[in-house]
């Protein structure tokens, strides 16, 4: 049996004229990584407020938990944990100070101790929320959505602005906090992040859900084919390449030889024929699809534009 | 600690006086003027009266907490919480608006009542201040003159969209209140046109009334400016309930 803990059907949400999101349907698994992923703009901002109780849609239906978002909100909020993409906290509240605020609006509560510990933020416990950088922020949020224990956690845009030491730190969090039993919502414009972290991927575009399944899935289904790459001296004939099963020649240019192929198997037959050829592999690069290349192909624009 | 409001209203607290124009303009400020009129003026009796003007105006300077901290300290804060997304934040947790705003007030309310502790303190301590009136019946003004002031306050709070926008409609309301309504100048300064003009404030009524009750009057004496406080709070909590803007 299906053990859904969010249900979206035909959402839709405008902001005056602007039709933020227009139809979405979706379901979310108990206890999976779910990423909603599109361009800014595209409505994540929006389907996860609605979804969390915190704006009304215009129409449609969402079930979560078996909650109204917006008739149990408060019901709702007692059993999620919301990271936004843009709230603040007062300037001048410390850090324990705020851990303990809203650790006392919930009845089961996560030691806010061990939560800024995990984010790197023990030291900052008694630091102002103004003297906190950027990337501080950001996880300092992350610990209070976690701070009322919560079955779904949704984070959105969690690691816009962060370095890189702590992405992966926030990742392997998120992927531990499955591990604890609970539901993840994230959402991202980083589309290496969605294929890393994410069980289910949704790829938004203009308010509408153009795609849903696992990032493997999407891969293989849109992703196109493996690209090749790999030196080659100046008189190379690489069109002699197509002549092999599952290879198609692209170009040869700045001594460099780019082929695509369909199936691993046509990988190796590369290898073959090129050591038959006396012709090294220098640089021999293999580039699977990413879900960079799904969004290209099912939007026919790259994400970041 | 498991009462939302009270936790809320523990952290304005702490707030308010981590913040220094809010802690000098409400706490120190009234307190120093009414130290430099009376340095000039003294607190003998006037001529004919069992009252000096310490104990005359003392009522008038709690006005000025009042006014300070329900009407400039609240809008330009709830304004600013609601522009940088603060409300938005409180509003992602259980917690009810209820909790957040009352919390918002019962810290405003603190920070009052110490004001006025201070004035309290200051007057008997150098001027051997005198009460004259009944001390549940002034506690009774007191409360209803703080819940009228707030309620005035509690419009821009809810409304104002950005800091800017709260701070200078706060200033708007503040200023001529705090001149004409006879808590920063006694009204006997006044002509009768700014006189009149000052009845349309609430904190004309609740200075008045307070002055009424400090001298040893009864607040039935003063039945024009109970109702009007108390009108000013129906509206203050209409306009609250009905607009309260959380973004
Ligand atoms: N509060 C708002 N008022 C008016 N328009 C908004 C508001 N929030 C978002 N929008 C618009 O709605 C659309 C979707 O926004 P959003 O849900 O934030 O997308 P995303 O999170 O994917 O970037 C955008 O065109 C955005 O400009
Ligand atoms: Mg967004």
């Amino acid at each position: 049996m299906d053990d859904y803990v969010v249900t979206v059907q035909n959402l839709v949400k405008h902001y005056k004229d602007v039709k933020a999101v227009d139809g979405i349907s979706f379901s979310v698994n108990r206890g999976e990584i779910f990423g909603i992923v599109g361009p800014n703009g595209a409505g994540k901002t929006t389907t996860i407020e609605c979804i969390a109780g915190m704006r009304r849609a215009d129409s449609g239906s969402v079930d979560v938990l078996g909650l109204d978002p917006v008739k149990d909100s408060l019901a709702l909020k007692r059993r999620i944990g919301l990271q936004q993409q843009e709230s603040e906290i007062p300037d001048r509240l410390r850090l324990w100070e705020a851990m303990e605020l809203f650790s006392s609006f919930y009845d089961t509560v996560l030691q806010w101790e061990a939560l800024l510990k995990q984010l790197n933020l023990w030291e900052k416990k008694d630091s102002f929320y103004s003297e906190l950088s950027g990337g501080q922020k950001k996880r300092l949020f992350v610990a209070m959505a976690l701070i009322g224990d919560p079955e779904i956690v949704f984070l959105d845009e969690f690691t816009s602005g962060l370095d890189p030491q702590s992405r992966i730190s926030i990742w392997k969090l998120v992927k531990e906090l499955r591990d604890q039993g609970r539901t993840i919502v994230l959402s991202t414009h980083y589309m290496d992040e969605a294929e890393k972290l994410c069980d289910r991927v949704a790829i938004v575009d203009h308010g509408k859900l153009t795609a849903l399944d696992s990032p493997s899935n999407l891969i293989s289904i849109h992703g196109g084919h493996t690209r090749i790459q790999f030196n080659v001296g100046d008189v190379f004939d690489g069109e002699s390449l197509s002549s092999l099963k599952g290879v198609e020649f692209i170009q040869n240019s700045d001594n460099v030889c780019s082929l695509e192929v369909s199936s691993s198997s046509a990988i190796v037959e590369i290898v073959k024929q090129l050591d038959a050829m006396g012709q090294g592999l220098d640089s021999f690069k293999i580039e699977a699809p990413t879900l960079e290349d799904v969004f290209l192909n099912i939007t026919g624009r790259e994400v970041r534009d | 600690m498991k009462i939302p409001f009270i936790a809320v209203s523990k952290s304005e607290f702490i707030l308010y006086l981590r913040e220094p124009s809010a802690f000098f303009f409400t706490l120190i400020f009234p307190l120093l003027l009414m130290l430099l009129f009376a340095s000039m003026i003294g607190n003998d009796p006037f001529p004919e009266e069992e009252f000096g003007y310490v104990d005359f105006s003392v009522a008038a300077y709690m006005g000025m907490v009042m006014v300070t901290s329900f009407v400039m300290a609240l809008a330009t804060s709830m304004a600013a919480y609601r522009e940088k997304g603060i409300l938005k934040r409180f509003r992602a947790a259980p917690v009810t608006p209820f909790s957040i705003l009352a919390g918002q007030l019962v810290a405003i309310f603190a920070v009052t009542v110490a004001g006025v502790i201070l004035l309290l303190i200051a007057g008997f301590v150098f001027y051997d201040l005198k009460f004259f009136g009944n001390f549940f019946e002034f506690v009774f003004v007191f409360l209803l003159s703080s819940a009228s002031i707030a309620a005035l306050g509690f419009i821009p709070a809810s409304l104002a969209p950005t800091a800017r926008s709260g701070e200078v409609i706060a200033n708007i309301m503040y200023f001529p209140m705090l001149f004409l309504s006879g808590a920063a100048l006694p009204q006997s300064m006044l002509p009768d046109l700014l006189k009149n003009i000052s009845l349309a404030f609430p904190l004309t009524h609740a200075i008045r009334l307070m002055q009424g009750v400090w001298l040893g009057g009864h607040f039935w004496d003063y039945p024009v400016h109970v109702m009007v406080l108390a009108g000013f709070i129906l509206a203050g909590l209409f306009v609250s309930v009905k607009y309260f803007k959380w973004e």
